[in-house]
């Protein structure tokens, strides 16, 4: 019988108040999309915050993730500032990427997060180049989370990079996070096997499902596939199912009684990771009540404070439209 | 000064920097036990060990995706293609994310990416063996683009190449691996930017790239017997370009012929001959000409792809045509 790891106190109001950052976060940045102060478009990651908040605490600073356009709560779970986040998002100076990125591009490298990315799949690779410097160069026990949705999986970039990393025991957790669509598309009509865990047998790795949903299994999960790659083992995968409540993007007006059935997210909205770990902390006596409405007032606060440092932010200068092309001082 | 092949030139310029530089990482095709399709990494194993050179499976797409996580979290990667033609593969690991990153993170990615790839034609490889595709990268704004065409400048670039933090394209040419020439025993860099006057002439400027300035040369010896003085300019990187060079030569001379073996259309003498229009107009006393090999695919008979391939002959002629000689 294998161990099973169990998030402890701390852990748990960890990821708890993490959910709830990451929900918070995407629901103030949709009131400023909505206002026009938010261009382009975003992908909202509400209703899989489980997954990102659990790795989050489960990742230590030196290690890395690799993110992708629905990127907003690995940015949080890694470390993220909330301010700076929605700086970027409006195209300010202040934003992590200094307005350059915006949401699909928002990286912070201090803090391990090698970026979110534009290009389906974008992350995979570069996750096995992180896993390339951490095992092979430096020689460290770092790990790389690579972040990634069942579309990706039916990308090329996918079977090079968990070939590569296959072949070279590299330090990286492939987690994919099957919300069961691509964009409009269900995964009935763009994966021929139900479970995208199933590919990993290609590359004699461990594939593994979880409920994306439930913090407890996420846990344990991702707690034996970081041990494993921390300890030369190599990489896994892990599918982790769950659901964008939102759809594809902000505006997805096809997301509710379109391509999805309101039923249908009716059912995974019932399913809510924060709602669900809220009631088990309150039922087990691990906090009161009391100290998640406080949480939940402060980061309230907090988005009201982060909303406001955005719009107070400068814009970037005429000549920052040049800058950054090239690394310019040569080593 | 020793004599050594293009090929050598490259392996001395890795194994140099590698021992300089405990970051660095090679990988590719067959990098590791040949040394690579060309000889270029012959040695590297041996001295440095398999943690700092590895063959990789046929994935084109992951070498230069793994470059840029490798390079983004502090090794110094030099990927390989073992023709150009593959990097076709890898083009959203090499524009959208190596070309991109550090201005879209606002300048906060660091990215010592070398890709080394040996392009070009004139070994009857075929349409898919045989490209040159320099004009591509030169178009996106976050890559340089080198394109050595002797084995001092293949060692000396390489080097600068390596301590660099952009992602670098760096071209070798199939054909000029096998081609000597001196190469001091020393410690050298070549800088980018710097165009090299290889001939200094009154009455034309040539500007040709890689194995073109061969070429270049040779003509220029015939037009001399007929007293034409050509000056030849090899501007050793695209990006950065040495205008200056260029457009200094162009105003001496009144008189411009570009000659690359990338196609014409959108190629990089399109973006030089408009340097030359829009800062040495006044002193043309002729159009700028081009000679590029055909708009057609390489052809693999042997036959075709001489007449496609820039030849001394064609060059000799175009020089004659913008002196009004012919």
């Amino acid at each position: 019988m294998p161990d099973i790891k169990i998030p402890g106190r701390e852990s748990l109001l960890k990821i708890y108040e993490q959910m709830l950052r990451i929900r918070l976060f995407e629901q103030k940045a949709t009131e400023l999309f909505t206002q026009g102060l938010v261009t382009g478009s975003m992908h909202l990651y509400i209703g899989e915050e489980a997954i990102a908040a659990t790795a989050g605490v489960l990742l230590r600073k030196t290690d890395t993730i690799t993110s992708t356009h629905r990127g907003h709560g690995h940015c949080i779970a890694k470390g993220g500032k909330t301010d700076r986040m929605m700086a970027e998002l409006l195209g300010r100076k202040a934003g992590y990427c200094g307005g350059k990125g915006g949401s699909m591009h928002m990286a912070d490298f201090t803090e391990g997060n090698l970026g979110a990315n534009g290009m389906v799949g974008g992350g995979l690779a570069i996750s096995v180049g992180a896993g390339i410097t951490n095992a092979i160069m430096k020689k460290n026990d770092s790990v790389t989370i690579c972040f990634f949705g069942e579309g990706a999986t039916n990308e090329g970039i996918f079977h090079e990079s968990l070939n590569l990393a296959a072949i070279w025991k590299l330090p990286v957790i492939f987690l994919c996070e099957n919300n069961l669509y691509q964009v409009f598309t269900s995964v009935k009509e763009s994966l021929p096997v139900k479970n995208v865990s199933v590919r990993a047998a290609s590359y004699g790795i461990p594939g593994i499902i979880c409920d994306g949903n439930d913090v407890f299994e996420l846990y344990d999960v991702l707690s034996s596939a970081i041990e494993i790659a921390r300890k030369g083992g190599g990489p896994s995968l892990i599918e982790a199912k769950t659901y964008r409540w939102e759809g594809h993007y902000t505006g997805d007006g096809y997301a509710k009684g379109g391509y999805r059935s309101i039923e249908e997210v009716e059912a995974w909205k019932a399913k809510d990771p924060i709602a669900r770990l809220g009631a088990y902390i309150i039922k087990n006596m691990i906090a009161e009540r009391g100290l998640l409405e406080k949480i939940q007032k402060d980061l309230k606060s907090e988005m009201e404070k982060a909303a406001l440092f955005a719009q107070e932010s400068p814009w970037p200068d005429d000549g920052d439209l040049c800058k950054d092309v090239f690394f310019e001082r040569q080593v | 000064m020793p004599v050594i092949r293009y090929s050598q030139a490259i392996r001395d310029a890795i194994a140099e920097e590698m021992r300089r530089d405990k970051d660095i990482f090679v990988m590719g095709e067959d990098v590791e036990t040949m040394g690579g399709v060309f000889g270029c990494t012959k040695g590297i194993l041996e001295e440095f060990g398999h943690d700092r050179i590895r063959n990789t499976p046929i994935s084109e797409a992951v070498i230069i995706g793994a470059g840029v996580g490798g390079a983004l979290t502090g090794t110094r990667m030099l990927v390989e293609m073992q023709y150009v033609d593959f990097i076709l593969h890898a083009m959203d690991q090499t524009i959208n994310q190596a070309a991109k990153v550090r201005y879209m993170t606002g300048g906060k990615a660091i990215l010592p990416l070398v890709i080394r790839a040996q392009q070009g034609s004139g070994r009857g490889n075929g349409a898919q063996h045989s490209q040159n595709l320099e004009a591509i990268f030169c178009h996106m704004p976050g890559l340089k683009v080198v394109m050595p065409s002797n084995p001092y400048d293949a060692k000396g670039l390489l080097k600068t190449a390596v301590r660099d933090n952009n992602p670098i394209m760096f071209f070798e040419h199939k054909v000029l691996y096998n081609t000597t020439g001196e190469v001091p025993d020393g410690e050298y860099t070549v800088p980018f930017g710097k165009a090299d006057i290889k001939r200094v002439g009154k009455d034309v400027t040539i500007v040709a790239t890689s194995w073109m300035v061969l070429k270049a040369m040779e003509a220029a010896g015939i037009l001399e017997a007929e007293g034409i003085d050509a000056e030849i300019i090899d501007p050793r990187t695209l990006v950065p370009l040495d205008k200056d060079t260029i457009i200094s030569s162009v105003k001496k001379t009144g008189r411009a012929v570009i000659v690359h073996e990338s196609h014409g259309v959108c190629g990089i003498g399109a973006e030089i001959a408009f340097v030359i229009n829009e800062l040495a107009f006044d002193w043309l006393d002729a159009p700028v000409k081009r000679i590029t090999s055909a708009q057609a695919p390489i052809p693999y008979s042997r036959k075709l792809e001489q007449l496609t391939i820039p030849s001394t002959e064609k060059i000799v002629s175009g020089v004659k045509e913008v002196l009004n000689r012919s």
